[in-house]
């Protein structure tokens, strides 16, 4: 039935290749050996700038432990803020979700949909009026606030699909309304917080326009020190910092693939035997 | 029971609480900030001044102004069509493609889209520069003589922006023509109509909703993304984005403000129009 012309593959070809081209330039340079300010022409391989960039002065090594010190702090928090937001939104009477709801659902949604320099703008002006001068607290409560959504519209979405019997079943039988949440909304969530969890994470770390507004004087996060070092040449230290970030996305995309397909397949193959029991 | 009722809902509103809070404080109060801020002058102390002014938005409506929007408009609304006419096709061309195939295409969109824009615009910025490869290969093709002035320019801030936000034309399209049901298309054929025909009567109006939030992802972000100015553009060529940073680092927070004010608009217009059209609001497919 499908029947792929060799048009259609050369255009998807086409099309990744330019998408991969600038990456592979990144790693091939990441590997050169010129010591020129602005080192365009390959005279070689090495592999000092991956040294150097492990060296205490570089900087980069404080900027990664700023990005993942904001990012878990932003994480935990925003679970837990957004976790318990859908269980309490689930809940509805006669059904149907109240105004109030509504409204704040997409109040609270904005964040990942307006262009994120209004908010970097919203939370610099905000954070300098409330005389928060901490960077580290400037950064978390920012990304908390665009942490939430992710969070919140994963584990709805979850909800969503479940049986509310369930948790009337365990109501009737005597649990109290923290009980249910606690051992039966939690548990069958878990999944949903997880994704919800990794897709924030994700977020925090990739985060650059709205921590450079909320960022005051420093080196910044990881993105931030990319950005300075990168703005006014080439630096082959980012170059090699930008092929390591480059793996580990890699490495964790396909292995998430690779675990999402297996569950998929576990499931099928679960739900075959109930079928034929 | 009735009590129990009372005592869920009660316990639903605690669990709301914390979320309606925050959402209230750091969106709602911080975006009214920002309103508020944009009908203030310039001043000495936090740089503003207490004086109520609508001279921000007069100035929003001089020339200089109106070019910057005007030319943000233009390249939104150019990466926007661009992407159109290469991410759609493709997102339709690897949801058609084998299982096997088709896993290893989107692991290959999928890498690029969690990388940050900022490390794949610089690889441009290397590609593009005078003595770059991009030019080095053509001179050496005998193509050119001189090198040429690739970077800097407002083509290759173009294509950075396209660059940067393809993945979100093409997952969603690949997201509605993969649960599309072909035999629908077949059908169309079977009755007459050409493959052309039965493309663009059948498949392009059931996989609309799809194309339709590939766009709105796409024309918003592209009138924020201020770096790509920065690495790609040189000062020359100004965007809005570009010109909220400048601002902000002139220190001109009510001018700064009443850009971020209008921009929003501009955004609550396009998601405005989306819904109308038929969206169905759910951009969160990932």
């Amino acid at each position: 039935m499908k029947k792929h012309s060799f048009g259609s593959l050369l255009f998807i070809g086409l099309v990744l290749l330019v998408m991969y081209l600038p990456i592979a330039v990144v790693i091939v340079y990441s590997f050169n050996a010129n010591t020129a300010r602005i080192p365009i022409d390959f005279t070689g391989w090495t592999t000092d700038w991956y040294a150097k960039l492990f060296e205490g002065r570089s900087g980069f090594g404080d900027a990664l432990l700023l990005s993942v010190r904001v990012a878990l702090w932003a994480v935990v928090i925003s679970c837990v803020i957004g976790t318990l937001g859908a269980i309490g939104m689930a809940r509805r009477v006669d059904g149907k979700s109240s105004r109030l709801d509504t409204a704040m659902e997409s109040l609270m949604s904005l964040p990942i949909m307006i262009p994120e320099i209004i908010l970097g703008l919203a939370f610099m002006v905000v954070f300098n009026a409330m005389g928060i001068r901490g960077n580290d607290l400037r950064l978390v409560l920012a990304h908390v606030t665009f942490c939430i959504p992710y969070v919140f519209l994963n584990v709805k979405s979850r909800l969503v699909g479940m049986d509310p019997a369930l948790f009337d079943a365990a109501r009737d039988l005597g649990a109290s309304p923290a009980r249910v949440v606690r051992d039966i909304t939690l548990p069958l969530c878990r999944p949903a917080i997880m994704s919800g969890a990794f897709l924030a994470l994700a977020m925090s770390l990739d985060d650059f326009v709205i921590s450079f507004f909320v960022y005051g004087a420093g080196e910044g996060t990881l993105p931030i020190k990319i950005y300075s070092s990168v703005k006014v040449g080439v630096s082959p230290q980012v170059n090699a910092l930008c092929t390591l970030i480059m793996g580990v996305v890699f490495i964790a995309v396909a292995l998430s693939r690779y675990l999402s397909s297996m569950r998929a397949a576990r499931q099928r193959r679960l739900e075959r035997q109930i079928r034929a029991a | 029971m009735d009590a129990s009722h009372k005592q869920d809902l009660r316990f639903s509103r605690l669990l709301k609480l914390p979320m309606y809070l925050w959402s209230i404080v750091f969106v709602f109060v911080a975006l009214l900030y920002v309103i508020g801020l944009s009908f203030l002058s310039r001043g000495e102390i936090m740089g503003v001044t207490g004086e109520v002014t609508l001279g921000n938005y007069a100035r929003l409506a001089s020339p200089d102004y109106v070019k910057v929007l005007l030319q943000s408009l233009k390249l939104a609304a150019l990466t926007t069509a661009i992407c159109i006419l290469v991410g759609y096709p493709f997102g339709y061309l690897m949801a058609r493609l084998s299982p096997v195939a088709r896993s290893v295409v989107m692991l290959l969109i999928i890498v690029p889209f969690w990388t940050n824009a900022l490390i794949r615009i610089y690889g441009w910025r290397i590609l593009l520069m005078s003595n770059g490869p991009v030019n080095t290969l053509l001179m050496n093709l005998g193509l050119i003589h001189e090198p040429l002035k690739l970077l800097y320019t407002d083509g290759a801030v173009l294509l950075g922006m396209v660059y940067a936000l393809i993945p979100f034309m093409i997952l969603p399209t690949f997201t509605t023509v993969d649960k599309l049901d072909f035999s629908v298309v077949e059908a169309a054929r079977d009755l007459g109509a050409s493959p052309l025909h039965a493309f663009f009567t059948v498949t392009v109006p059931l996989t609309l909703p799809g194309l339709m939030a590939g766009c709105v992802l796409v024309f918003i972000p592209s009138m924020g993304l201020f770096f790509l100015n920065d690495l790609l553009g040189g000062s020359k060529s100004v965007l809005a984005g570009g010109l909220i940073q400048q601002l902000i680092n002139s220190r001109d927070l009510p001018m700064a403000a009443a850009l971020s004010v209008l921009l929003l608009a501009v955004t609550g217009a396009v998601i405005a129009v989306y819904r109308k059209v038929g969206g169905t609001g759910d951009m969160s497919m990932f």
